[in-house]
C-alpha cells in the first residue's frame, strides 16, 4: 500500500477535537483573567493611591506569584489542561511554564537542573518577544518617529 | 524471520504497576500496586528503576528461585540509555543484555531469550521492562506539571515494571514461535498520533508471522497488539482487510485498551503505551487464561514507535517495529 493510501485510512480514524467548545472555554477563561487583572490594577491604584501604571506592575506580580503558586500545589496543570490557552497566553502561562520546568528539574542540582532548564519552554518566548519587540519598535520608530 | 522453538516454557510473570493501572480493570491482577507515582522515591527516574527491580524481586520470589539460579537477564525500557534497566538488575549481579526497541521490547527479550534457550546457550533467563509515565513525560515532551493539553489520538505511557522467567524445563506455557519484525515507515510525523505510525509495523509482522508458519488468522484465539490505543486499533483492522483481505474483527485486541477503563479514565485518551503497557496486561492477564486453558494459542504482538524528538524536530518520520511472540498452553 502506498504512504498516501496509508494516511487516507489514518485520517478516517483520527478524533475529532471539538474546537468549538475548547475556543469557547479559552475565550471565557482568558476573558475572565482579564477581568481579575482590571480589577487588581482599580484595587491597587485605589487603596495603595498610586498610578494606574504602577498599579499595572503590581497586578503582573500578582498574577504570576498566584501562577506559579499554584503551579507548586500540583493542581494548574490540571486548570491548563481544561482552559488551554485561556490561561497558556496571559502572563499565567508564561509563569506557570518557568515554574513546572524548575520543579521538574530541581533533582538533577541548581545548575545542571533548574539553572539550564528553567527557560526550557520560556526561552522561545522571550527570545521571539525581544526580537519582535525590536522590530515593531523600529517599525515605529522610522515610520511615526517614535511617537 | 520466524524461529519455532521447541523446549521453551513460562516459568513465571511478574507485574508492578502505579495508581493508573491499579484503578483499570486489571487492577486487582497485578502482584503490586502503588498509589503514588514516585513509588516510595524521590525522582521518576528512580520510581521507574524501582518499579524495574521490583518486578525482579517478586519473579524470583514467586518462582522460588536465587538470583544464581538465573543464567540470564534482559531488560530494556525508555529512559535515555536504558538507565532504568541498568540501575533496576545492578543489584542482582545476574549476565545481562540492554536491549531497546521502544514499546516491542518486552517480545524482543523473549525472542532473543527463547533463541538461547532453545539452542540450550542458556537454562532459564528473565526479561524485564518498565515505563514510568512522568519519565517519559519529562524526558519526550514537556515538564510534568505543566499539563499541556493533547489530542485525543495521544496515547499515555504505563507506569509499571514486568518481568517473565524462560526456562528450559516444562510448564503448561510454551514460547511456540516468534516472529522478528521489520522497521516500517509511512511518513507519520504526529508523536500525538503513535498508533497511527505503528499500526503498520503490527500489520506487516502480523502478516509475515501467518505466511512463514502457513496459519490463518483464526488459528489464534486472540491476537494482541502492544500499544495502538483506540484509534491504532481501527487503522490496523482495516489495512490487514484493504491491503492482505486478512479479517481480523473477531480475535484481535489492543493491550493499550485493556489496561485501563476507557470509558472512565479519560486521561488516558487514547489508551495506555510504553514498554510495559502489553507486558502487564498480557502478564497479569492473559497468560493466567492459557495456564487455565480458557485460551490456547495468543500471538502477542507488542508495537514499538522507534520515537526521537531530535529527528522529528528535523522533520523526519517517525518510524515504528513490532516482534511478535506466539505462546501456547501445553496439552
Amino acid at each position: 500500500m502506498k504512504k498516501k493510501d496509508y494516511e487516507k485510512i489514518v485520517n478516517k480514524y483520527k478524533a475529532k477535537e471539538n474546537r468549538l467548545k475548547n475556543g469557547i472555554v479559552a475565550f471565557v477563561v482568558g476573558g475572565l483573567i482579564g477581568v481579575i487583572a482590571e480589577f487588581l490594577i482599580q484595587v491597587y491604584s485605589y487603596f495603595l493611591d498610586i498610578s494606574t501604571q504602577d498599579a499595572s506592575v503590581f497586578m503582573i506580580v500578582t498574577l504570576i506569584f498566584i501562577a506559579s503558586l499554584f503551579t507548586a500545589l500540583g493542581f494548574f496543570d490540571k486548570m491548563v489542561n481544561f482552559a488551554r490557552c485561556g490561561l497558556i497566553i496571559p502572563i499565567t502561562g508564561f509563569a506557570h511554564s518557568m515554574t513546572s520546568a524548575g520543579l521538574e528539574y530541581k533533582k538533577e542540582g541548581l545548575v545542571y537542573g533548574i539553572g539550564s532548564n528553567i527557560f526550557k519552554l520560556a526561552g522561545s518566548v522571550i527570545l521571539y518577544g525581544v526580537v519582535s519587540a525590536w522590530f515593531f519598535g523600529m517599525i515605529r520608530y522610522f515610520l511615526f518617529g517614535g511617537v | 524471520m520466524t524461529f519455532k522453538f521447541s523446549k521453551v516454557y513460562v516459568n513465571n510473570v511478574s507485574t508492578v504497576v502505579g495508581p493508573y493501572e491499579k484503578k483499570g480493570p486489571l487492577g486487582n491482577k497485578f502482584d503490586k500496586t502503588y498509589d503514588d507515582l514516585y513509588i516510595d522515591e524521590n525522582s521518576w527516574e528512580k520510581a521507574e528503576v524501582k518499579l524495574l527491580e521490583e518486578s525482579v524481586d517478586i519473579l524470583l520470589n514467586k518462582s522460588k528461585k536465587k538470583k544464581e539460579d538465573i543464567d540470564l537477564i534482559i531488560a530494556g525500557d525508555l529512559l535515555n540509555q536504558i538507565s532504568a534497566s541498568c540501575y533496576g538488575v545492578e543489584k542482582f549481579m545476574i549476565p545481562f543484555l540492554g536491549i531497546y526497541s521502544a514499546c516491542t521490547t518486552s517480545t524482543e527479550g523473549i525472542l532473543l531469550a527463547a533463541c538461547m534457550i532453545d539452542s540450550l546457550r542458556v537454562n532459564n533467563a528473565i526479561v524485564s521492562v518498565s515505563s514510568h509515565n512522568m519519565a517519559s513525560e519529562k524526558q519526550f515532551r514537556n515538564p510534568t506539571e505543566y499539563g499541556a493539553p493533547k489530542p485525543m489520538t495521544a496515547t499515555f505511557t504505563t507506569t509499571g515494571g514486568a518481568s517473565i522467567l524462560l526456562q528450559s524445563n516444562k510448564t503448561k506455557v510454551k514460547v511456540e514461535s516468534a516472529t522478528v519484525g521489520r522497521i516500517c515507515n509511512m511518513n507519520q510525523k504526529d508523536p500525538n498520533n503513535m498508533g497511527a505510525a505503528m499500526a503498520i509495523a503490527a500489520a506487516d509482522t502480523i502478516y509475515n508471522h501467518l505466511k512463514d508458519t502457513k496459519r490463518s488468522v483464526n488459528y489464534y484465539d486472540l491476537i494482541i497488539t502492544g500499544d495502538l490505543g483506540k484509534y491504532g486499533k481501527k487503522i490496523l483492522i482495516e489495512y490487514m482487510k484493504s491491503e492482505y483481505g486478512i479479517d481480523m474483527s473477531d480475535n484481535y485486541n489492543d493491550s493499550g485498551i485493556m489496561i485501563y477503563d476507557m470509558d472512565v479514565q479519560k486521561e488516558t485518551l487514547a489508551g495506555g503505551s510504553g514498554p510495559a503497557c502489553s507486558p502487564l496486561v498480557n502478564y497479569s492477564h492473559i497468560i493466567p487464561l492459557l495456564e487455565e486453558k480458557k485460551l490456547n494459542k495468543v500471538l502477542i504482538v507488542a508495537t514499538g514507535a522507534l520515537f526521537s524528538p531530535t529527528f522529528v524536530y528535523q522533520k523526519q518520520p517517525i518510524l515504528s517495529i513490532s516482534h511478535a511472540v506466539s505462546l501456547e498452553s501445553v496439552k
